[in-house]
């Protein structure tokens, strides 16, 4: 499949984009596009609304830490335009000497929700305007960090008995979600940043009106 | 909630319509000619808060669901996963790609030949490997054999939660005879690893395809049992129609895939529009749903053995001689009679056990049409033998997040319906 033609929506995102818009590539048949972080919302939100490009269904959320530990992390979606079965991969490139946030794209495709809580547990990205976004594999006061971190040893942060001891003395309702916490009373268990996320949300729980 | 809940229960067979469906049996709304209900009086009660698993039957695996209810009406549904995570991708990025497809297994465990097709697939067009026309035509093989194992599953376990037992039974034999030609296979039942990156594990054995034909001709016979016993039953209709409904505009936002997809009125099959193993030399219909109930997945799941049979027929009869590994010295192990005599042989064997076959720098993102859904697997390599990054784009993770929008507003008892009907399997979802 090398030598296939690069996928025409890469012309005209650099056409509306320019600068915006990095370098592109076809890679083993499919069309990888770079773009800029501050601009990645604004750009999916074109792929998926434009006329011609119609991006409606988001195959992917997920990101790529190199082993080199120079290069940048790249958080990768995958977006497919269903009417015409073309697929899009479009990248995005987070400096590890920045903070790792970028828009999130839950408000395009909800699909994105849990990919997006996903790669927020695994690598510690952060997801701006995510509706809900706390761990999602990993438990909610999981303390050892993103695991699929490069950094991050296969065997975990904590030796086997620290992870013991810890289980051991968790508090059982912590395990509860913050929408439950309310019922759970297990708030002051947490961490602090859970409850500084916890903050906002407007009082859940029983006897709320649907 | 104001509004009172009524469950019609349609105890006579109900018909066809003109168009020559089943009429629908609506499960929601007031009994015929009473006229308005009584108003009821305004109690005052309280939300109640009440788990279900992870430790459950009816939640297919470790799955836990914390939900709220006014009554027996589902005000809110909190899905709670990662019971059985296991860290595969992170442990992908320590092995060698052929030591990765036994982790294949266990992803989706009741479809595992598929799994292990998906992953070598991708493997392969990373490394350029071109696999013989025997090769691929087992694979189609095995692909559709898992399909038709993984929907028999389905079909039982949902029956069950539904309340009808002997589907169980029926499903579940036909699933032990299909499982009986995978060992004969494989040597295994649910962790095959049957797929090598440029071949297989090994040829099936002799007088196998004698079987698997006889298995095709005798197995629709189950299928259309369960037709009669379901397909016109007032309370599997009242049960399953119009309950979690997702529209085609619903289901493409929330990147929805597989039966849960086509359910709901969205013809798209990875084996059509994006075709592997040459799907599209094989003569099969895609089933499409209309209302995107649990009805209609129910209908599509069921069309779909019926066209995996017709995909198998065609397969054993194209099946072609020859050999099932690539001609390709990087990644096919040498003969064992010439390792054994032959030095370079030996050689060979050892530096690719032991190192690996490194993989060009580059990246894939392959989907296959697995039983639950799109299964993508997204490999980076860095020119190593071992991946940077091997991501599994998980079917059933992304069908179950859809579970809050399809039960929020049904009863408890629809909330086990809607869960059964999407057909998770939680080595996928937590990986």
């Amino acid at each position: 499949m090398s030598g296939a033609a690069e996928n025409a929506s890469v012309a005209g995102l650099r056409a509306r984009f320019g600068a915006a818009v990095g370098r592109s590539a076809v890679l083993a048949g499919a069309t990888v596009v770079t773009v800029d972080r501050e601009r990645a919302h604004e750009i999916l939100a074109w792929l998926r609304d434009d006329p011609g490009q119609r991006y409606d269904y988001c195959v992917d959320v997920t990101a790529v830490e190199y082993r080199d530990k120079e290069r940048p992390l790249e958080l990768v979606y995958q977006l497919r335009a269903l009417a015409r079965s073309v697929m899009l991969r479009v990248k995005v490139e987070l400096a590890k000497d920045r903070p790792l946030e970028v828009d999130s794209v839950v408000d395009l495709w909800h699909g994105a929700d849990w990919l997006e809580r996903e790669v927020w547990d695994m690598f510690g990205i952060r997801f701006r305007g995510h509706p809900d976004l706390r761990r999602i594999l990993m438990w909610e006061n999981y303390a050892e960090g993103h695991p699929l971190r490069k950094d991050f040893p296969l065997r975990g942060r904590f030796s086997r008995s620290e992870q013991v001891r810890r289980a051991l003395g968790a508090d059982l309702d912590a395990h509860y979600s913050m929408e439950e916490l309310s019922i759970a009373e297990a708030y002051d268990a947490l961490p602090a940043d859970v409850r500084e996320r916890l903050a906002p949300l407007p009082p859940g729980g029983a006897g709320r009106e649907p | 909630m104001a509004e009172k809940r009524v469950l019609e229960l349609a105890l006579a067979t109900p018909g066809v319509d003109a168009a020559g469906h089943p009429a629908r049996v609506p499960l929601v709304g007031g009994l015929p000619d009473r006229g308005a209900p009584a108003a009821e009086p305004d109690l005052r009660t309280d939300h109640m808060l009440i788990n279900i698993g992870p430790q459950h039957p009816a939640t297919h695996g470790v799955l836990r669901l914390v939900v709220e209810l006014d009554g027996e009406v589902v005000v809110r549904v909190i899905p709670h996963i990662g019971y059985l995570h296991s860290g595969f991708e992170k442990l992908g990025e320590y092995r060698h790609y052929n030591q990765i497809i036994p982790l294949t297994d266990r992803t989706d465990y009741l479809s595992a030949p598929a799994n292990n097709v998906a992953f070598a697939l991708a493997a392969e067009q990373l490394m350029g490997i071109e696999i013989t026309e025997r090769c691929r035509v087992l694979r189609v093989i095995a692909c559709e054999l898992s399909r038709i194992i993984s929907h028999l599953v389905w079909a039982g376990t949902t029956a069950i939660d539904i309340g009808a037992f002997t589907v169980f039974l029926w499903m579940f034999q036909e699933r032990e005879r299909a499982y009986n030609l995978i060992e004969e296979w494989t040597g295994a039942r649910l962790t095959t690893s049957l797929t090598r990156v440029g071949g297989l594990l090994a040829d099936v054995p002799d007088g196998w395809t004698g079987r698997l034909r006889e298995w095709c001709a005798k197995f629709p016979k189950t299928l259309d049992e369960v037709d009669r016993m379901l397909l016109r039953n007032g309370i599997w209709l009242g049960r399953t129609q119009d309950v979690g409904v997702m529209t085609a505009a619903e289901a493409i936002d929330y990147s929805l895939s597989g039966p849960m997809l086509r359910a709901s009125g969205v013809a798209f099959d990875v084996r059509k529009d994006h075709p592997y193993l040459g799907y599209e030399t094989y003569d099969f219909e895609v089933p499409v749903g209309e209302h995107g109930d649990v009805y209609d997945r129910y209908l599509v799941r069921m069309e779909e053995m019926r066209q995996s049979v017709r995909i198998l027929e065609q397969a054993l009869a194209r099946l072609p001689d020859g050999p099932i590994n690539a001609d390709d010295a990087r990644v096919i192990l040498p003969p064992k009679r010439r390792l054994m005599s032959d030095m370079e042989s030996m050689i060979h064997h050892f530096k690719q056990v032991m190192e690996g076959v490194p993989a060009p720098v580059g990246e894939v993102y392959l989907p296959v049409e697995n039983p639950k859904g799109e299964l993508g697997t997204y490999l980076v390599s860095d020119g190593s033998a071992k991946p940077v990054r091997w991501r599994i784009r998980p079917p059933s993770f992304l069908n179950i997040a859809a579970l809050p929008k399809m039960a929020e507003g049904h009863l408890l008892s629809d909330l086990i319906a809607i869960n059964a009907s999407v057909d998770i399997v939680m080595g996928e979802i937590d990986r």
